[in-house]
């Protein structure tokens, strides 16, 4: 739960947290409530070609709780207009009107293109979408996105799935100086201490699914990036002290005037 | 381009000494990269590396569960048709065997369709023998047509097609690809071959990529382990993997596992391949290539197969018959080759469950019914 004077909002939408979760790479996607209040995340992300629509049970939207903002995503996306489908069936289908973009052409890296998914998410953001495309930490991809209509940018902090946290941290840091909407770090943060250094720099929310869900026990490291990402955010509120090289006595200079 | 080309750039080389040459060190290096090259792939498939199989399983169950983590996707094959003009001295749908055969009409088709979407899978793989006459192009859209009420994500296992044709049955509805060179080694190759169309080495070996280039989305390749040196041929499988990754990232490449199993005929694997040998393949292979997908077919028992599935293995088949009709729409016809693991598409979903793995029965479905 964040401060009641910190309020973080999305496509018209207040949020208590800012920890977003996924559904993937799960050994038992009956796991995820007890993710989901052990880390009190609030939107988690499921990929729209998982989801089952004619299977009478077995689907993974089963087992996401009725409180949560459903993000659906485009993964699997090799286009603009593959993921342009995706979003339409996914609200078709019931799913709401958040999207995640994510297009990939890209198997060995997995890498998002940037001009397609700004395309998808011009086309998507016209007809009504809270469109919150996964790019790279790119500022002219991100300000083309902010003219296409997107509702947040979702920079990634390392490949997906690496856990190696945020390797792109200038660029990420340039983005939240920059860009005028949520910045919410997305893909390859690893540990909580990612995270809570994402927040830290005044990112406004992350989203962990590989770290969590391939974790020993993912409730506890739910809980564990939950209380991180609290962590952080206090911490950027608090505004942290600038810091030195050298240790600094409190006034070496001017002690002499309180002698 | 053809990966006949990048073949041909180690024509100078001896492999078998060379390979039969690499130390410990030279394993350890290759497991100390996050790249490892084509000299650290003969390195991992050593007789050296198939000493420190442990240390190899270790990180190659730590790159599957990162790529991965812990969702195994369920399929199974649908033989629609026996009929087979090849001669190939291994498989039991040998044009010389004298088995009855049999295909599906499309009304069977259905029907084998229809009990196969009650055991809750939702991926199957299209398969025929090698007779065009028999089951041409036409056919194949036509089974697809069909299957496609029934499935969100179908994959063929039929005799090489050419691009064009390739592009048609992507337009039918096919998703992904299953195409084996069977042996790498020309020569084998041919000995294993005596007839019939598939006796085209070439043509075989570039099908992956005319499917590729037609924009298959997913294409599974491999060799079938026993008929040539098994270590050559993983090397030329992964290799050849990693080509296709390379040349065509937006394709999802994956590798099979398959091993002789014995069939109608009496012909016997010229190099056997133990447990151990196809443990060091598979590992080799997850090394060598982190993101691949790799499949372990009902080919292995039971117990084989539930103990190599953390060490990499991503897809598993599940309720196989391997005759056509073999799924109770009429009488089935000849096995391709014996199944080792008959469990039920529940038991392995079970078995997978209490091992922590995710049965995953649904990962594409086409989108192209919903309007652009």
């Amino acid at each position: 739960m964040q401060d009641m004077n910190d309020i973080f909002e999305i496509g018209g939408e207040r949020l208590n947290s800012r920890l977003f979760t996924g559904t993937g790479k799960y050994g038992d996607d009956a796991m995820i409530p007890d993710v989901c209040a052990a880390s009190g995340s609030e939107v988690i992300t499921v990929a729209l070609r998982r989801v089952d629509f004619q299977a009478a049970t077995g689907n993974v939207t089963d087992h996401i709780p009725k409180t949560m903002r459903l993000l659906p995503n485009t993964s699997g996306a090799r286009t603009a207009d593959e993921a342009v489908r995706i979003a339409r069936l996914a609200r078709a289908m019931g799913c709401g009107n958040w999207i995640k973009i994510e297009v990939i052409a890209d198997n060995n890296h997995l890498l998002p293109d940037g001009y397609a998914t700004i395309n998808a998410t011009e086309t998507l953001a016209a007809e009504g979408f809270v469109v919150l495309p996964y790019v790279n930490a790119d500022l002219y991809v991100a300000r083309d996105l902010v003219s296409a209509g997107a509702a947040a940018v979702m920079p990634l902090g390392a490949p997906i799935g690496t856990n190696r946290g945020l390797q792109t941290k200038e660029m990420i840091r340039i983005l939240i100086e920059e860009i005028d909407l949520p910045i919410i770090v997305d893909a390859g943060l690893g540990r909580p201490s990612h995270a809570c250094e994402a927040m830290e720099m005044g990112a406004d929310a992350v989203l962990v699914n590989t770290a969590i869900a391939t974790a020993a026990d993912p409730v506890t490291m739910g809980r564990a990036f939950g209380e991180a990402v609290l962590a952080g955010r206090r911490g950027f509120l608090a505004g942290p002290g600038a810091q030195r090289l050298r240790a600094d006595a409190s006034s070496p200079l001017t002690g002499f005037l309180e002698g | 381009m053809s990966f006949a080309k990048d073949m041909e750039s180690y024509a100078g080389l001896d492999m078998s000494t060379t390979i039969h040459g690499k130390q410990r060190r030279d394993v350890h290096q290759a497991l100390g990269k996050e790249r490892p090259g084509p000299d650290d792939l003969l390195a991992l498939l050593s007789p050296a590396a198939g000493d420190m199989l442990e240390e190899l399983a270790r990180k190659a169950a730590d790159l599957t569960l990162r790529h991965f983590g812990r969702a195994v996707q369920l399929f199974t094959p649908l033989y629609v048709s026996d009929f087979c003009t090849n001669r190939c001295v291994y498989c039991g749908f040998n044009a010389e065997q004298g088995s009855k055969r049999r295909q599906l009409s499309l009304e069977e088709v259905r029907v084998e369709a229809e009990r196969i979407a009650t055991t809750g899978l939702r991926q199957i793989l299209v398969l025929t023998g090698d007779a065009r006459a028999k089951a041409p192009p036409e056919f194949l859209e036509q089974v697809l047509n069909v299957l496609r009420e029934f499935f969100p994500s179908l994959l063929l296992e039929v005799y090489a097609l050419t691009r064009d044709e390739y592009a048609r049955m992507i337009h039918a509805g096919a998703e992904g690809l299953t195409i084996y060179q069977e042996t790498y080694d020309p020569e084998q190759y041919a000995r294993m071959h005596p007839g019939g169309p598939k006796q085209d080495y070439a043509f075989r070996l570039d099908a992956p990529e005319r499917a590729c280039r037609a924009g298959m989305r997913w294409v599974g390749i491999g060799a079938l382990y026993g008929l040539g040196d098994w270590r050559m041929d993983a090397f030329w499988a992964a290799l050849h993997a990693r080509w296709l990754q390379d040349q065509y990232p937006g394709a999802e490449i994956g590798l099979s596992l398959p091993r002789m199993r014995p069939h109608a005929g009496a012909w016997q694997p010229e190099h056997p391949v133990a447990d151990r040998d196809l443990t060091q393949i598979l590992l080799a292979q997850r090394l060598y290539l982190p993101r691949a997908s790799i499949t372990l077919s009902t080919r292995e028992p039971a117990r084989l197969r539930e103990n190599l599935l953390p060490l990499g293995v991503t897809r598993l088949s599940a309720g196989v018959s391997t005759s056509v009709g073999g799924h109770g729409s009429g009488q089935a016809g000849t096995p391709q080759f014996e199944v080792a693991d008959d469990r039920s598409v529940s038991e392995i979903a079970a078995m997978l469950r209490n091992k922590g793995f995710q049965p995953v029965f649904k990962d594409w479905q086409p989108f192209d019914t919903v309007a652009a």
